[in-house]
């Protein structure tokens, strides 16, 4: 993996995702949502997408926007359903776009498996629920667990706080959520961030995703968002 | 807490029985939960009702709250100035932080959670099992939208996973029943329900009533398909 690269605009951060691509996309409703990166891939026109995040997207932006443009085939998420997510539930209702529910903590951890080379994991989780179905049984030490394939990304939308040039990242509070796995299971990992520091001026302690995760690193001016749907 | 099992079975046991001669209101369910959580204890709750009981735990008792989305040492609702987009718990609410706080990534949170770390999880339910089956996360109908969350890991990751609901439907249908017919969340999991008439222990020899709230046993019995010790 060579450097990251500092690019000057989210258009240059999220040019050649092709039509078909599986793009994992952080954020926790809001929280951590790369708004930035989703509108600049909504003027990219990749189409067919496969979206990996929490949620299926809030109100009329980020995700729910990507969705209404119709560029997304079918969503991987733990939770879909939300007071305000209408653009999905519309769509999904049609028949227009196809839905895996993932437990969530399957979900963070299969893109661990996939960013850290693990090939399948047996897991406790969904043993015993309409979620199992399909999924190999095996039975450690008279428990049961169900075996789980890592979620691997063509590539990764995500957004932190700060970035210094080799890509080094920090986060704030509960905007991490799925930042740092997102970052690892990608091949291809984009950032957009409040600021991007001079080299020295992240702490390597504090460092939380460290550079060699991440690709391409793009400043946005501003937080789009307050607290739920409004921008 | 290295043995919280027996510590909160033991906090349960050295309560005066209570008695209240009327149905909890959700207010007085919560606090009655949060009398039988431990000193120190490593806790989640669960969106919806469980999140009353952070309001009845008192400072001094040193509870830590854990939220999924990344955090331990959550802090009460954030209110006018403290609001900040980057911090919400599992419900997307705004939360401040507490004094010897720590925020992790989603891996690390449901690896916590998973790996049996966290002492007590309260959540909602549409149904439990005498057996511990626990059912809250999809009604099961063909035009809902499934939507899971954590409810799976949460049901199965604590030592403990407790539940807050009513006992009966608005239809008046029992909800702790001999087996479950909405989709389930987990197998096995869940070891005390808190009712607004009762609360019970679900153990390997049955269903035990601890407490009744305006209700007896003998009526109770009479409303529900669980044998009741």
């Amino acid at each position: 993996m060579s450097r990251a690269t500092v690019l000057e605009s989210t258009d240059e951060a999220v040019a050649g995702i092709e039509d078909g691509s599986t793009v994992l996309v952080g954020g926790f409703g809001l929280a951590g949502m790369p708004f930035d990166l989703i509108d600049a891939l909504i003027r990219q026109g990749a189409k067919d997408l496969t979206i990996v995040s929490n949620n299926a997207g809030n109100g009329d932006v980020g995700l729910a926007a990507l969705l209404a443009a119709g560029r997304v085939r079918k969503v991987l998420c733990s939770f879909p359903r939300q007071v305000d997510s209408y653009v999905f539930d519309a769509l999904y209702r049609e028949g227009k776009v196809e839905l895996e529910v993932v437990p969530q903590g399957n979900l963070a951890e299969r893109m661990r498996a996939a960013g850290a080379g693990i090939g399948a994991f047996y897991c406790p989780t969904a043993v015993g629920t309409p979620l199992a179905e399909g999924k190999e049984v095996r039975t450690i030490d008279g428990r049961d667990y169900l075996l789980e394939y890592p979620i691997h990304g063509d590539y990764a939308l995500i957004s932190a706080h700060r970035a210094d040039p080799m890509g080094n990242l920090v986060y704030r509070k509960t905007a991490r959520n799925f930042g740092p796995v997102m970052a690892a299971a990608a091949t291809t990992t984009i950032v957009q961030v409040d600021e991007v520091v001079p080299l020295g001026g992240l702490a390597p302690e504090a460092v939380v995703t460290p550079s060699v995760y991440v690709d391409r690193i793009v400043a946005v001016k501003a937080r789009h968002y307050t607290v739920q749907g409004a921008r | 807490m290295s043995d919280t099992t027996a510590s909160t079975t033991a906090a349960h046991a050295g309560k005066a029985p209570v008695a209240v001669d009327h149905p909890l209101s959700m207010e007085e369910l919560a606090a009655m939960i949060a009398r039988d959580i431990p000193a120190g204890a490593f806790v989640n709750l669960g969106i919806g009702q469980p999140t009353k009981i952070a309001d009845h735990l008192p400072p001094e008792l040193g509870v830590v709250l854990h939220t999924e989305n990344g955090m331990l040492g959550m802090g009460p609702k954030a209110e006018g100035a403290e609001i900040d987009p980057d911090l919400t718990n599992a419900g997307k609410v705004p939360v401040t932080e507490l004094a010897g706080a720590a925020y992790f990534h989603h891996a690390d949170s449901f690896a916590m959670m998973r790996g049996g770390h966290l002492d007590i999880c309260v959540l909602g339910a549409y149904q439990v099992s005498e057996h511990g089956d626990l059912a809250n996360w999809h009604t099961g109908k063909p035009d809902d939208i499934p939507a899971v969350g954590g409810a799976m890991d949460l049901a199965i990751g604590a030592k403990d996973t407790y539940v807050m609901m009513t006992l009966f439907t608005k239809s008046r249908a029992p909800k702790l029943v001999p087996k479950c017919t909405y989709p389930l969340t987990g197998v096995g999991c869940v070891s005390r329900v808190y009712t607004e008439v009762a609360t019970f222990d679900l153990r390997p020899d049955g269903v035990h009533v601890l407490e009744t709230y305006g209700t007896t046993i003998e009526e109770l019995r009479s409303r529900l398909d669980v044998e009741l010790h």
